[in-house]
């Protein structure tokens, strides 16, 4: 089983993402499941979501406390939460911003999770140039597409095509695939 | 088809296919997706002909679904909480005037203090209304359970309550199947009533009953509601071969030979299956009863399943009334009468607090090792306790004996939660 | 329809035969073929004003609908003197649910049958002042404002009677009841509460809002007659003394309604969307004692020890509603 949690917080799609992602693994056969922590409806206040993936039907519904990847929607959080809580070893870490890991503070998690695996991407500027929307969804979904190879690019795009109009899908595609380049030639010099 | 959906987005589809005619719709956390999503398909005509009445309260809610039901049609509701209190009286209305309106409980925690999380005590707290009481496991079940209730309900003309954990179902996605409208049509045909207001042949209904016939007639109702156990069999058996699957009244899961029982209702039922695997994979036998048709309760049916080599019995509560105590453990001590297994009680989850794996795992373990207190409450925060009860009064209560801290997860709200290292579990943020 | 025969009674000069007049603008309540919904056999009180309303609005109402109509009832004494089970006196369609919410179990019916096509099939709901002015507001207060096709009639009693006689909100200031005991400096109900539900009504901006009593048939009948000829949701509030609560004789019902409507007191109107359209007019006025002191309910305002302004705050109450509907006084 492969567990994901991500944080964020209310209005930066969050709980979307989630969806997407199960969407994606459910895409290429797998089963999946995603549900939020809570979903009390106000903007700005820290959220998290909750992904699980396996091959076998998933019984479990506890909030992941252990996670193979974490998904940081808003670094402004990592001062007030424990937002690396339980990060199992070989995990990957994914962090919204356009400063590296060691300006965040971050390396002694480096160090733990060792080299391309704690990865730093400025999604909500993709986002604002491909969808016009700090949105980071498409672009994060690129990247773990690129950290964690499963689910595919392909199927994150599906997803996407799924879940929202024409229009929206395919510029949240844009982000996807050049949140995905990005990371894979990030990923690809560490390696 | 097999898709990944919403929990709600899942059961409105299944309930539009059962065609009501009617849909009288207050908004309260966490069913509002539910009725939003029935209103849309209203709105835009997939159910053509339907009536879609934003009321002004729950009460209101019952009380047009009442009078809907009442001229014939087919209607249906959903709320939560603090909205099912509210109308309370029309639920018992509706029982007794015998109308098959089916409601979708969003199970939600009663106040005060407000909580819009997830808990049992909303439609535990309506155990005597009348209502036939369904809890789901998974969204599959929520699903499958929203078009037996119908059918259920039109057979005996009675209301059925199909309970679904808020938000830990509600709001998940997860691979689900809604019925074909040609199979609901095939499994749910047109609602002939038994009797219904309309000038052709007036009746009066809603008379009042005195002394001399009251207990009559509640004698009569309690039979009505017992027919449920075996009307539940059949209906789900008769689903069984039109779909392929169906939602059992008690499910089991490595029942053969286990010495302990853990009886659940409702979504951590399976965390529980995973908990007894890890179980048994260590070589530990532990079963895992689900309890999906909670009223009218099945005694013998429970009764039959715990055999009588079952040394421990633990009954998960997931509400609790002070003073009263939990719900459940009653009726599994009825159905036991007799039984010389040792029957524990873990309330668990009130208020939405997360029910973790882990924490699971090692209640399990001394479930089967016979160590569990009569009564628990799991990852009660016994110093916060013991500060609040001497600070208002002199000489603490002794909370030890019923609470047990099992996990560690630090909660992810707010703030960082210290953890409690009295019970050796996994520590958080340090390394292994 | 109707299942036994009516029986008239000969009752003086205060009959209903209308004998005299042409057969079209005969009431409702002269013909012996009469619908009859409300059957005699029921337990109402001697002088029941309720049962007489109730009677001559369903009947109405039914002719109006050419038989095809449904009655949701409140809880309060038309439900419970109608139906002791096993008997029923109602041969209309007939659903009583709970206290508070007749209006939204016919929001309900009205819903359903428009979900099957049948709205020929007309919904009325009624209750009493207890149910409609306060526990049952918030119910419809949502039925008004929805415009669901519903006509709601209130029979106004003043009190809660089926209980023993308690305030509720349209109890009039200065009345004596069980919650409002004539004693201490304010004796009766208190002067500066209560609703005016008729006027609440009309701020739901309502198709068809109207008044009436038991004294005047014509009048309610034609007011009947009117609702159930429009579509959405109306309001008629009836007024009906009872003997019990009010402490009048059971023979003074129909003359306390008339003298009630004939004081002031008690405006007979029709409004259609918010605004007054039509006034009974007052065709010999009465000062308000002649009204008050028929009913043991005002005792504590006569005699001796009685404080002597009341009466004559209950008389400017009576001008107010006068000049507020712009009542035309035929005599005084």
């Amino acid at each position: 089983m492969f567990e994901v949690r991500i944080h964020g917080r209310g209005g930066q799609g969050i709980v979307t993402m989630a969806e997407l992602l199960a969407t994606a693994a459910f895409c290429e056969g797998m089963q999946s499941q995603a549900f939020p922590s809570f979903g009390s409806e106000r903007m700005g206040a820290p959220v998290a979501a909750f992904v699980r993936m396996d091959s076998e039907r998933i019984q479990v519904r506890d909030p992941v406390t252990e996670p193979d990847l974490l998904i940081v929607g808003d670094v402004t959080l990592i001062p007030h939460l424990d937002l690396f809580a339980g990060v199992r070893e070989n995990a990957w870490v994914l962090l919204n911003s356009s400063s590296t890991p060691s300006e965040l503070g971050l390396s002694e998690l480096c160090a733990r999770l060792g080299p391309g695996h704690v990865v730093c991407l400025p999604a909500t500027e993709l986002a604002r140039r491909f969808t016009g929307r700090p949105m980071p969804t498409g672009a994060l979904l690129g990247a773990v597409a690129a950290v964690v190879g499963v689910p595919s690019l392909e199927s994150m795009c599906s997803a996407l095509t799924d879940r929202f109009s024409a229009g929206v899908a395919q510029k949240n595609a844009a982000a996807a695939a050049e949140g995905y380049r990005l990371v894979r030639s990030e990923v690809g010099a560490d390696a | 088809m097999l898709k990944l959906l919403e929990g709600s987005q899942a059961i409105a589809q299944a309930v539009g296919r059962c065609r009501p005619q009617v849909v009288p719709a207050y908004p309260i956390t966490p069913q509002t997706h539910i009725v939003e999503a029935l209103g849309r398909l209203i709105r835009q005509g997939t159910l053509s002909g339907a009536r879609f009445i934003t009321v002004e309260s729950e009460f209101a809610a019952m009380s047009a679904a009442i009078g809907a039901s009442a001229v014939g049609c087919r209607t249906y509701t959903a709320t939560a909480s603090q909205g099912l209190l509210y109308m309370a009286e029309a639920l018992y209305n509706a029982s007794g005037l015998g109308f098959p309106i089916v409601m979708t409980v969003a199970n939600r925690a009663i106040g005060a203090p407000i909580n819009i999380f997830n808990d049992h005590s909303d439609s535990m707290s309506q155990r005597d209304c009348g209502w036939i009481q369904l809890y789901a496991e998974d969204n599959q079940a929520a699903v499958d359970l929203h078009v037996l209730a119908f059918a259920l309900a039109e057979r005996l003309s009675l209301p059925v309550m199909v309970c679904v954990d808020g938000f830990v179902l509600t709001h998940a996605f997860e691979p689900i199947e809604v019925p074909e409208q040609a199979d609901v049509d095939r499994f749910l045909p047109r609602w002939q009533p038994r009797q219904r207001l309309t000038p052709d042949a007036p009746v009066t209904i809603g008379a009042m009953v005195g002394p001399e016939a009251f207990t009559e007639v509640k004698y009569l109702a309690h039979l009505q509601l017992m027919r449920a156990l075996d009307s539940f069999d059949e209906l789900s058996g008769n689903y069984a071969e039109l779909v392929g699957r169906t939602v059992p009244a008690l499910s089991t899961h490595r029942l053969e030979g286990a010495e302990t029982v853990i009886i659940a209702l409702g979504s951590v039922t399976g965390t529980l299956r995973a908990a007894a695997d890890e179980l048994a994979a260590r070589g530990q036998s532990v079963a895992i009863i689900g309890v999906t048709l909670f009223c009218p309760f099945p005694y013998e049916r429970l009764a039959e399943l715990i055999a009588p080599s079952v040394r421990n019995v633990v009954v998960i509560e997931r509400s609790f009334a002070p003073g009263s105590g939990a719900p459940v453990t009653p009726h599994v001590r009825q159905a036991m009468l007799g039984s010389r297994a040792r029957i524990s009680t873990v309330v668990a989850g009130l208020g939405g607090r997360a029910i973790q794996l882990t924490a699971l795992v090692e209640l399990l373990s001394r479930a089967a090792g016979s160590t569990l207190p009569a009564l628990t409450f799991l990852d009660l925060d016994a110093e916060l306790v013991r500060q609040e009860d001497e600070r208002q009064r002199p000489g603490a209560i002794s909370v030890s004996t019923d609470s047990l801290h099992l996990t560690d997860a630090a909660p992810l709200t707010d703030s960082v939660h210290a953890t409690d290292s009295s019970i050796p579990t996994k520590s958080v943020g340090a390394s292994a | 329809m109707n299942q036994v025969t009516t029986k008239f009674f000969q009752v003086g000069s205060q009959a209903v035969g209308n004998r005299l007049l042409a057969a079209e603008t005969r009431t409702d309540q002269s013909d012996p073929e009469r619908a009859n919904m409300l059957n005699s056999g029921h337990r109402a009180c001697r002088g029941c004003g309720e049962a007489l309303a109730a009677r001559y609005v369903l009947d109405a109402a039914t002719k109006a609908a050419a038989g095809q109509l449904v009655v949701i009832n409140a809880t309060g004494c038309l439900e419970v003197f109608s139906t002791p089970y096993p008997e029923s006196s109602w041969q209309t369609p007939w659903l009583h649910s709970v206290f508070a919410n007749s209006a939204a179990v016919a929001s309900g019916v009205a819903a359903g049958l428009a979900a099957q096509g049948r709205e020929d099939v007309r919904v009325l709901a009624q209750g009493g002042d207890g149910a409609t002015v306060d526990i049952g507001l918030a119910c419809l207060s949502g039925m008004f404002e929805r415009n669901d096709d519903v006509l709601y009639v209130c029979y106004d009693n003043e009190a809660y009677m089926n209980t023993g006689v308690q305030r509720s909100g349209s109890t009039p200031p200065a009345a004596r009841t069980a919650t409002t005991e004539a004693s201490g400096a304010e004796p009766g109900n208190s002067f500066g509460t209560g609703k005016d539900l008729p006027r609440i009504a009309m701020a739901h901006d309502l198709r068809y809002v109207a008044t009436a009593t038991v004294a005047e048939l014509h009048d309610l009948e034609a007011k009947v007659e009117r609702a159930m000829s429009l579509r959405g949701a109306r309001y008629l509030h009836v007024l009906v003394p009872c003997p019990l609560g009010w402490g009048s004789q059971p023979a003074d019902t129909v003359k306390l309604a008339r003298l009630a409507q004939q004081s002031g007191l008690f405006p007979v109107f029709e409004a259609e969307y918010g605004g007054v359209t039509s006034v009974l007019p007052i065709r010999r006025r009465v000062k308000v004692q002649d009204y008050l002191r028929l009913q043991t309910r005002y005792a504590h305002l006569f005699g001796e020890s009685a404080p002597p302004e009341t009466v004559q705050r209950i008389q400017e109450i009576a001008d107010g509603q006068i000049a507020r509907y712009g009542i035309p006084v035929e005599e005084f």
